[in-house]
């Protein structure tokens, strides 16, 4: 403002000493010369004021961006307004400086102003677009606006379904599901009403299940077929219906305005509808139909967003609900398992106590049952050497009958409920089959001859003589079987026949699971029996092996028996890995007996850890006793010549000594035997013993010791056991006996007789 | 004779032998005991019990020949030859021993004789018909015959 002022002053000082020199020729010029001077003037001020302004005004904004336009501006303007200030000058004579000065500053304006114009032509468009620019901004903002507010709109939804969802989710009750579903779905929307419609069990009507406002609902119902339901039910869209519907009339109907009304299904997923492979098909046709009305005269309208927010609710719930019927599914299950768990227990336990009451029953009957029985038989035995009358001798024959009888009783029962019971075991040792065969046969040979039956054995040539199984019971089954071939025949011939079977013969077409495969260590034999008897009833043919069941014609012959042989047979051919059957063509046509059972091969198989039972000639067994070191004992010269040569026999280093001094001299630790004949008198042989136990202490080191004695009363037993004798053997002694008794001693260690 | 007949006549005279009691299976027992590596074990067993029994009979004569009778040594004695006849299987040497002993409790000399004199009747009955045996024996091994066995 200062240099305004001074610029004023400058021009007033300048326009009055014009006015001094202008002055003589003032007319009517005049008043035009001072006019165009004071506009002059004036036009230079504003030239000269106007770039002020404008330096002025852009140094106060700092983002103005043609600072270099405007000194162009300046330039031309300033110009400008000297080259008219310099014109006030010109209007009088003037001098030739004033001229100069006017030139250049004429030029210097042409030059700036034309190079203003040019510049121009660039910038005026770019000012124009920046204004453009300013409005697209303008919009742009707007819109983005607009847009920031539908994505809080449906963040504000988002956060809304996920509270829903969580809510619904948290519980697996499928009636709080559904209410907390009602009920936020309510507060989310600010909805008036919101129901629940389910399907009935039959599948023809819709029931209302829930309800918001309305706490319990009055079991409405509605055709599952009307065409509206239809309509929701097809699409997996809310859909928006009529407030007339039958489903969404549920408020009472007044003058106002009925807000819209949206439904939307849901669907009822079962566990079966989610295969493996497949995703959960919506194969189900169950729906259930939620209707969600907003309040009546609000104006309000369902939105986009909301519409989202029902479906996604609608697709939770459903699978809320399915996971609620699943856990449901699976608790009933569970529940159903627990207790066929607890009644299963309970049978195990009860099946477990019967087995156990049944075993200690028989243990004790058996224990119970058999010494009577013995004291009966025994007793009656002997009776029978007795001196009785023909009558008396008939009476204690029966009675023995009888007894025995039962005594077979009392073992087949009991050996029937231990076969039963799986603890039965076989006894594998190895045999002589053909000696088996062979004793049977004299077993069988006075009954039947008595009878005046023919009884043939007849065994194949490639039947081992050797065989591993169980001999006693095959003996018991082979008996049996005869025994009843027998039994039941009252004339004619019973035939044994015996053969190693070939894989053809060993299939039963009767019983066409039995696949028998002989190996290398095994070996399956076939016996049959053939009897010329009463034969059997085809129809009796599947309860023979049944036990206690006798036919008629068998019962009323009094054959004797218990009904149990041939059960008993069976389990122990089964416990041999075997079969047996029996065939008769009918009454009075016999019968033939047939089993199959496996048995082992000796030698083949290592089953060296057997104890070896076969009678083998002597010379076999010497070689166990080879150089044995035996210390005989016995004051009798000859006694102890015999006793020293039947060592000798046997293989045996023997040293005899004939008093205990003698003995205690001589023997030592090598000696394995020391066989002392203890009938010495006067001499307590029973000292020796003591003394040999003091000196060789432990078991194994110590020779055995065992007594040679004339007699074995209980007397001499009970002094040879006392001081530790291993065994007690009565004289004479055999050659086999002292084999036996020798091999005895050097398996067992201890002589028991 | 020829072997066949030997052996025919010592079947006869074995078989009798037990069948008449003098002699019982121990006997058989110890012909099975004679082998190759004991090949005269009868023989030698046989006559350490005739020297046995002789010495043992006379000890018995002279025991009850005291005016003081020791039954005790006289019981010893009889086991001594119970034993040894069992032993052999002189069946009628043993059987005569019991009744001896029983006597012997009771401390009765003149039974005890009695029964002294019954066993040295049995006893040289039964050397004798050992003796028989052996010298059977010994014809049928000269002629070149093997000893038959007897079952």
């Amino acid at each position: 403002m200062g240099s305004l002022l001074r610029m004023n002053r400058l021009l007033s000082s300048i326009v009055d000493s014009c006015n001094c020199i202008i002055d003589p020729q003032l007319p009517a010029d005049d008043l035009l010369m001072k006019y165009q001077y004071i506009s002059d003037f004036f036009i230079a001020l504003a030239y000269f004021s106007i770039p002020v302004e404008l330096i002025y005004f852009v140094k106060k904004s700092a983002v103005f961006p043609y600072r270099w336009v405007l000194v162009q501006f300046g330039a031309f303007i300033v110009l400008c307004g000297a080259t008219h200030l310099i014109n006030l000058w010109t209007f009088n004579m003037h001098t030739r400086n004033v001229a100069i000065v006017m030139t250049t500053a004429k030029v210097l304006t042409a030059l700036v102003s034309c190079i203003t114009a040019l510049m121009l032509v660039h910038i005026i468009p770019d000012l124009l677009s920046v204004k453009t620019r300013e409005l697209f901004l303008k919009k742009k903002a707007a819109q983005l606006d607009r847009e920031m507010g539908i994505i809080r709109t449906q963040e504000e939804t988002g956060r809304h379904v996920r509270m829903l969802t969580h809510e619904i989710r948290s519980t697996l009750d499928r009636h709080t599901i559904l209410k907390t579903t009602l009920v936020e779905l309510g507060r989310t929307l600010a909805l008036e009403e919101c129901a629940l419609w389910m399907p009935t069990r039959t599948g023809v009507e819709l029931q209302l299940s829930y309800t918001l406002r309305h706490q319990n609902p009055v079991g409405l119902t509605v055709p599952i077929q009307l065409p509206v339901i239809n309509q929701v039910f097809s699409t997996n869209r809310a859909v928006q219906i009529s407030p007339n519907s039958p489903v969404a009339k549920l408020r009472p109907t007044g003058k106002y305005m009925p807000g819209e009304v949206v439904a939307v299904r849901v669907p009822l997923l079962h566990l079966s509808n989610f295969q493996i492979n497949d995703w959960p098909e919506l194969s189900t046709k169950r729906y259930a139909l939620m209707v969600l009305m907003l309040p009546s005269d609000s104006a309000r309208q369902w939105h986009v967003h909301e519409l989202e927010l029902v479906e996604v609710v609608a697709d939770q719930v459903a699978v809320a609900l399915s996971h609620a019927a699943i856990l449901e599914e699976s608790m009933r299950a569970r529940d159903l398992l627990m207790e066929q768990n607890v009644a299963l227990d309970l049978a195990r336990r009860e099946a477990e106590m019967a087995v156990r009451a049944r075993n200690d029953f028989l243990a004790v009957m058996n224990h119970e049952m058999r010494t009577p029985m013995h004291a009966i038989i025994a007793l009656s035995s002997l009776l029978q050497e007795t001196d009785l009358t023909p009558e008396q001798r008939l009476m204690v024959e029966t009675i023995l009958k009888s007894s025995n009888l039962l005594a077979t009783l009392i073992n087949d029962v009991l050996d029937l409920s231990r076969l039963e019971d799986g603890s039965l075991q076989l006894d594998i040792v190895t045999f002589n089959l053909h000696a088996l065969f062979g004793e049977v046969l004299n077993l069988i040979k006075p009954v039947a001859s008595v009878k005046k039956l023919f009884v043939t054995l007849s065994l194949s040539a490639d039947l081992p003589e050797y065989v591993i199984g169980d001999e006693q019971r095959l003996m018991q089954i082979l008996l049996n079987i005869v025994g009843n071939a027998v039994k039941f025949s009252k004339e004619g011939s019973v035939s044994i026949s015996a053969f190693a079977a070939k894989s053809d013969s060993l299939r039963d077409p009767r019983a066409p699971e039995f696949f028998a495969v002989a190996s290398e260590n095994h070996f399956y034999l076939r016996v049959q029996v053939k009897d010329t008897g009463i034969g059997i009833n085809p129809q009796d043919i599947p309860n023979l092996f049944s036990k206690f069941t006798q036919s008629q014609a068998l019962a009323s012959t009094n054959s004797g028996g218990t009904g149990l042989g041939l059960a008993i047979c069976k389990r122990f051919v089964n416990l041999m890995e075997g079969h047996i059957w029996i065939e008769s063509e009918g009454l009075g046509k016999g019968s033939t007996a047939i089993f199959i059972i496996k048995l082992g091969i000796p030698g083949r198989s290592n089953e060296s850890k057997l104890p070896f039972v076969a009678k083998l000639p002597a010379n076999h067994m010497q070689m166990t006793f080879q150089g044995l070191k035996v210390l005989v004992m016995d004051d009798n010269g000859v006694s102890r010549m015999v006793t020293k040569g039947l060592l000798a026999h046997l293989g045996c280093d023997v040293t005899t000594v004939g008093s205990r001094d003698e003995c205690l001299r001589v023997v030592t630790q090598e000696h394995k035997v020391v066989f002392m004949d203890v009938s010495m008198p006067g001499i307590d042989c029973y000292e020796v013993a003591v003394l040999i136990h003091e000196r060789f202490g432990k078991r194994h080191g110590r020779p055995l010791i065992v007594a040679l004695t004339g007699n074995t009363d209980r007397v001499t037993k009970e002094n040879c056991m006392r001081v530790g004798m291993d065994g007690v053997i009565l004289k004479p002694v055999s050659v086999d006996k002292m084999r036996s008794v020798l091999s005895e001693l050097l398996e067992h260690g201890v002589v028991l007789e | 004779m020829e072997v066949g007949q030997l052996q025919r006549s010592f079947i006869e005279y074995m078989s009798s032998l037990f069948n008449e009691g003098f002699l019982d299976a121990q006997f058989s027992q110890l012909q099975q005991l004679q082998d190759e590596s004991n090949p005269d074990f009868v023989v030698e067993v046989v006559s350490l019990f005739f020297e046995d029994s002789e010495r043992l009979l006379n000890d018995l004569t002279m025991a009850l020949d005291q005016p003081n009778v020791d039954f005790k040594q006289v019981d010893a004695h009889v086991h001594q030859l119970k034993g040894s006849s069992s032993s052999v299987g002189a069946q009628r040497v043993k059987n005569c021993c019991v009744p001896f002993r029983s006597v012997c409790e009771e401390k009765n000399t003149e039974a005890c004789l009695r029964c002294l004199q019954q066993i040295k009747q049995e006893y040289l009955l039964v050397k004798n018909k050992l003796q028989t045996l052996f010298e059977l024996e010994q014809q049928i091994v000269a002629a070149g015959g093997a000893i038959p066995m007897m079952q």
